[in-house]
């Protein structure tokens, strides 16, 4: 299990530094800063394309893929479902809210389908992990991975509530207070606010007793239950906050979309969220934006840059493929984890050259 | 068996009820109310056949996914593509030589070579690191259908079924009494029966290896506890080899037969890979009996399924899976 090892939550911090600081210790760090500005003042810079295409979707699957990378960072289990519980979601927006698919929509309005939409995704994603927690370890990833392709083989033999392989189109989404929240500025705020507020909510849940007694479940099950921790209870909680984070992503992503078919949940996509998940690094949850970014600037520029070398344009995902073969291979813990490596590897050669002018 | 019988009285009892009522189903004329009640009996025997023999070929596919796994830990996620690849090497070797054996054999030889270097080249060097190594056959699994799908196309292929296997064969199965009192019986294809009853040689020889031969008894003590076993001075890398040629191995010569009675085209991967992973969970991980009785529920469920409640099938086979992880999760036959 080297991969989900060593995501530990850091608490250690500079004595006298305020309550606050304490609690969200990248508060103090300037590059933090820098990020949240850029990222606010995005729609200033970046065209509709960039802002939608790749702004939009990165924070939309990131948040995805950070719901993985609470449950296998901080919990040890690898879920191939979060895609599957983010398409439930997204489906039931489809199914409860307006659509041009009028025989199945209940028309509901956004404000009364979207709650009941998370309800019922959440649910549905407790249920499995519920399932997944009967097994151990390894066997997660294949329960999970067989919830995911039965629930797409189901939408593609279904009619009466999914709509089939033609899925569920023109989907509305939410107006009011005088604003078309689809239209590209507002959507990105919307998905930005939501993707601020996972990433704190999985930072600040995995410092809270809850998410410690979560880490200490990962590490050593036995002896957190002879400490008195239900072990099972600890992860199927864990099972349900994923699923709420993965339903608020599946929300956004049916609303940038506007449509869902069975093509959006099918097994691919599932593993999608993993090496998104993997690629950017499980051990912190910055870990799978920096995955979907990565990610999504490949599936949008490797055609083009695949065409300029001569290459046959359609073998993106074999690019991908080969880029997450090479990460497992190499780095345990994905693109952070070869940062924090140069990091250590700079720091160590500088203070060679220039150990001899009383640098410390 | 007659221990299960003294342990569980009463589940011995439902089993033995359930048994005998589908022998009943399927040996019996119906009664016209039956008939009426649930279709023709015809529809249900096909159904039932067709369960069985996509049974036989969930098990050649399950029978290696299991075996790798029972063994090296390994959850070899890539086994779709190995499946996948022995039907396109199949339809190749049988296009080009218009021989269907000699398609079998080239697409077992060539599955299981992939196997090995997979397993010396991949696999060796990350022994014990269960999660790592399941990890590198998803990645091995995206880029393999990626070359598949390069080289073959998005196209549906179909193997040809050689001449002295083409056609119905009749069965000793009434399935109707015409008005005159004259017995209508079952016609099922004769490759469809071929393949069933290879994949019980395939089956008992597997079971034969495994408890009567020393290397059979070496991959046993592997399954219980490899390190003692590698401690007691066996080779233990060769047979980690051997167990990963012949589940690969077996994993191509599932895709010739899927080939042959059904069709190949990428995705299959991915629906061989799901239907092995249940069979498996089902069953018991790491059990050939197991990996037997998973696949043939499964495959029953699958077909009377798509007859009988067409939009709900995979339901059925889902709730299966839930059934067996909630009452028995380690599966039905594994030991632990």
């Amino acid at each position: 299990m080297s991969l989900v090892q060593g995501a530990h939550s850091q608490t250690s911090q500079p004595a006298g530094a305020r309550a606050a600081l304490l609690a969200w210790p990248e508060f103090n760090k300037p590059a933090v800063w820098l990020v949240a500005v850029i990222l606010l003042i995005m729609p200033f810079i970046a065209n509709g394309f960039f802002l939608i295409e790749i702004f939009a979707t990165t924070l939309i699957l990131g948040t995805i893929a950070l719901s993985l990378m609470f449950l296998a960072g901080y919990g040890g289990m690898v879920s191939l479902m979060q895609l599957t519980v983010a398409g439930f979601a997204a489906y039931m927006v489809a199914v409860f809210g307006m659509s041009a698919n009028t025989n199945i929509s209940l028309g509901w309005p956004w404000w009364l389908a979207t709650p009941m939409a998370l309800v019922l995704a959440t649910i549905f994603g407790t249920l499995g992990g519920a399932l997944a927690v009967r097994t151990e370890g390894i066997y997660t990833i294949m329960i999970t991975l067989a919830i995911g392709a039965a629930f797409y083989y189901f939408t593609n033999q279904n009619w009466a509530i999914f709509n089939g392989h033609t899925g569920i189109n023109t989907i509305a989404t939410p107006r009011f207070w005088g604003v078309n929240w689809r239209s590209d500025i507002p959507f990105y705020y919307v998905t930005l606010g939501v993707a601020a507020f996972c990433y704190f909510a999985v930072q600040y849940v995995s410092r809270a007793p809850f998410g410690l007694a979560l880490q200490g479940v990962r590490d050593n099950p036995r002896r957190m239950a002879a400490l008195g921790f239900n072990v099972n209870a600890h992860r199927v909680a864990a099972y349900a906050f994923a699923s709420f984070i993965a339903a608020l992503g599946g929300v956004l992503q049916v609303w940038n979309y506007r449509q869902i078919s069975p093509g959006s949940v099918s097994v691919g996509a599932c593993i999608d969220i993993l090496i998104i998940a993997v690629v950017g690094g499980i051990t912190r949850p910055v870990g799978p934006f920096i995955g979907a970014f990565i990610f999504v600037i490949l599936r949008t520029f490797a055609l083009d840059l695949l065409v300029k070398f001569g290459l046959d344009g359609n073998r993106f995902r074999l690019l991908i493929g080969l880029g997450f073969l090479a990460i497992v291979f190499w780095s345990s813990d994905g693109v952070i984890g070869l940062w924090e490596r140069w990091r250590r590897y700079a720091a160590a050669v500088d203070k060679r050259t220039s150990g001899g002018h009383g640098h410390g | 068996m007659t221990r299960f019988i003294e342990r569980h009285p009463a589940w011995a009892l439902i089993l033995l009820i359930a048994v005998a009522l589908l022998l009943w189903l399927i040996l019996a004329v119906w009664p016209p109310g039956l008939e009426e009640a649930i279709g023709r009996k015809r529809v249900f025997l096909n159904a039932v056949f067709n369960g069985i023999t996509l049974g036989s070929l969930y098990f050649l596919v399950a029978s290696g996914f299991t075996l790798i796994f029972g063994l090296m830990r390994n959850v070899n996620l890539a086994h779709g593509s190995l499946y996948l690849f022995g039907g396109y090497i199949g339809y190749a070797i049988s296009a080009w030589t218009g021989s269907w054996i000699l398609g079998f054999i080239i697409a077992f030889l060539g599955v299981a070579l992939i196997g090995i270097v997979l397993q010396i080249a991949v696999f060796r060097r990350m022994e014990g690191q269960d999660l790592r190594q399941t990890m590198v056959t998803i990645g091995l699994s995206i880029v393999f259908a990626d070359l598949m799908l390069w080289a073959f196309g998005g196209d549906f292929y179909q193997i040809q079924t050689p001449s002295w296997l083409i056609g119905p064969i009749e069965l000793p199965l009434v399935t109707a009494v015409k008005s005159s009192g004259e017995a209508v019986y079952l016609r099922y294809p004769m490759v469809r029966l071929v393949i069933f009853v290879a994949a019980i040689v395939i089956g008992i020889a597997m079971w034969l290896a495994l408890n009567r031969t020393r290397v059979g008894m070496m991959v046993r003590a592997g399954v219980d506890d490899r390190d003692m076993l590698a401690a007691t001075g066996v080779p233990i890398q060769l047979v980690f080899v051997a167990v990963f040629a012949l589940g690969a191995g077996l994993a191509g010569i599932a895709g010739v037969v899927g080939g042959t009675f059904q069709s190949i085209s990428p995705g299959e991967d991915t629906r061989f890979l799901l239907a092995s992973l249940v069979v498996v969970i089902v069953g018991g991980m790491g059990s050939i009996p197991g990996a037997a009785l998973g696949a043939v529920i499964i495959g029953l469920a699958e077909q009377l399924g798509s007859v009988y409640i067409p939009t709900y099938a995979i339901v059925v086979t889902f709730l299966i899976m839930v059934l067996v992880l909630a009452l028995r999760p380690q599966g039905l036959l594994a030991r632990r």
